[in-house]
């Protein structure tokens, strides 16, 4: 050790000393990071320092594709375009039956005009860098603040939910999927409504609803969507589809694995959402989101935390506001079905009357009251009702 | 002499940390081995004096800006190991290659368990074994990597 100490002292004092000034300095990066919001500004510094390399690091790849698709024939053109044309004339068909549907479903609820549809703007945006490993699922967008993209704000691609943004840099953006696994989605079963949360695992093709009682009613084919619950994804989009159930006798918690419905190892373009705030189905707590993008920590948001343990998901959650909005929410934990999530907020707000039924719908399924306890979520602002 | 070895170095540095950060089929990112970590050992090893912890450090900054939840945890990790290389480059530089190699392979293991700690108590925990093959790839392509840092050194020269 002392003749290496002797040999590299140069300028600056010892090694020893700036080994130890540098180290104690880390620690202090990694301590206020880990507290959040006071490195915000450094990170969003580091990430336009950072955005060129990872534009070096996509290019290859975005060259090889730029190579394909010049050289694309026209044969191969045409066929595309007639697919298109096709896939979009039974899109066509298929809005026009929802907005059919969804007025139908107004009127039943007693609301004079239809609600404008909840996502306000959209946002196309590029994938820059992919990791997808099985320790992170992240991806970078080529859309930032100067986009108008803000933090915890919700991915999505053309078939189902992608991920949230957690880093937001001038012309980029972090995002985690819904696969990494330190992500948590608040779903609901659209057959049942049933509410739990849905759990990434590390692995593209799979998400864990870890929460669900044995006796539960899921099965396979169940699909899955956003609650609303929780503050960043609006209620209503397919999240995936249940693969695999699997009971056991001697555990008290089914096993059940569900399928993202999102391509996320094949997609190149995704899209940014703005909700409108005060939509039905907007997300429950978006009176909080600011605070919490404020905070600027994303484990202290309530999906980023998918805690081992049912409890320990409480203390993520425990921000939810006691407001009047959001107390509305939990008290149809069981059979809301498909309209529930829409009808959670307006009530609540505008006409005291609606609720009455569902109140009585609540009797019933019982059993299936037992599902929220492992989602706090759902039951933790109940007081002021 | 000393500002163009600088110069070499950030370089070879800017070019380690793009082969870490290059997006990869699964397959191959699993055996990639880290380096922008080998660069800045061979670095310590090599002149000690040009880079020092400074470069582990800053390097390390880099790497978690790209690729980790917490900053400063690879700035932590890779300064504890390049002081410990800047520390011990003599006796380091005077061994053969295979146990150069094993050398290696001690410091990245011990890089990826302070990065597994410090996972483990900022709670965001990742237990898949395969965070570890690195350290294996890692020590078999030292000698590669060695000989080209080393080229880029002998042509200064």
């Amino acid at each position: 050790m002392a003749f290496g100490t002797g040999a590299s002292s140069t300028r600056g004092g010892s090694p020893g000393f700036r080994f130890t000034l540098y180290a104690v300095l880390s620690i202090l990066i990694m301590f206020l990071d880990q507290r959040g919001e006071y490195l915000e500004q450094i990170r969003y510094g580091l990430s336009i320092a950072a955005y060129p390399i990872e534009l070096a690091v996509s290019s290859p790849s975005a060259a090889w594709r730029w190579i394909q698709e010049s050289a694309a024939t026209r044969d191969a053109l045409r066929v595309e375009n007639t697919r298109l044309i096709n896939r979009n004339r039974e899109l066509e068909l298929r809005s026009m039956r929802y907005e059919a549907l969804s007025r139908e479903n107004d009127q039943l609820r007693g609301l004079q005009e239809a609600l404008p549809p909840v996502a306000e703007r959209w946002l196309v945006a590029e994938i820059v860098d992919i990791q997808l490993n099985n320790l992170r699922q992240r991806i970078l967008v080529n859309r930032g603040t100067r986009n108008g993209v803000f933090k915890g704000q919700a991915l999505l691609d053309d078939k189902g939910l992608l991920g949230q943004t957690t880093h937001v840099g001038p012309w980029s953006a972090e995002v985690i999927l819904i696969t990494d696994p330190e992500h948590a989605v608040p779903v609901q079963i659209e057959r049942t409504g049933l509410r739990t949360i849905a759990v990434g695992t590390g692995d593209t093709a799979s998400l864990a609803l870890p929460y669900l009682p044995a006796n539960a009613d899921v099965k396979t084919g169940d699909v899955l969507m956003t609650s609303g619950l929780g503050g960043v994804f609006p209620a209503g989009y397919p999240v995936g589809r249940v693969v695999e159930v699997h009971r056991d006798a001697v555990q008290p918690l089914a096993q059940v694995r569900a399928e993202p419905f999102a391509n996320l190892n094949v997609d190149r373009e995704v899209m940014l959402i703005w909700f409108r705030e005060g939509h039905p189905a907007a997300p429950v707590t978006a009176t909080t989101t600011a605070g919490d993008a404020k905070s600027g920590n994303p484990r202290m948001q309530p999906q980023s935390t998918p805690a081992p343990k049912p409890k320990a998901v409480a203390p993520g959650t425990a921000e939810t506001p006691p407001g009047g909005q959001s107390g509305a929410a939990p008290p149809s934990p069981g059979d809301a079905a498909t309209i529930a999530p829409p009808a959670k907020t307006t009530p609540a707000k505008s006409k005291p009357a609606p609720p009455a039924p569902k109140e009585e719908e609540e009797g019933p399924p019982s059993e299936e009251d037992i599902p929220a306890k492992p989602e706090p979520k759902a039951t933790a602002p109940r007081s002021p009702q | 002499m000393n500002g163009e070895a600088r110069g070499a170095m950030l370089l070879t540095a800017l070019i380690a940390l793009i082969l870490t950060v290059l997006p990869l089929p699964t397959y191959l990112a699993i055996v990639r081995p880290a380096f922008l970590v080998l660069t800045v050992l061979y670095w310590s090893i090599a002149s000690p004096r040009a880079g020092g912890i400074a470069l582990g450090f800053f390097s390390g900054l880099m790497l978690d800006v790209f690729q980790s939840p917490l900053l400063g945890e690879h700035a932590l990790a890779l300064s504890i190991v390049t002081y410990i290389a800047v520390r011990e480059h003599q006796k380091i530089r005077s061994k053969p290659a295979f146990q150069q190699s094993l050398i290696v392979f001690a410091a990245l293991v011990a890089y990826e368990s302070i990065l597994f700690a410090i996972d483990g108590w900022s709670h965001h925990p990742v237990n898949n074994p395969l965070r570890w093959t690195h350290t294996v790839s890692g020590a078999i392509f030292w000698a590669p990597v060695a000989a080209v840092l080393n080229a880029t050194n002998d042509r200064r020269r």
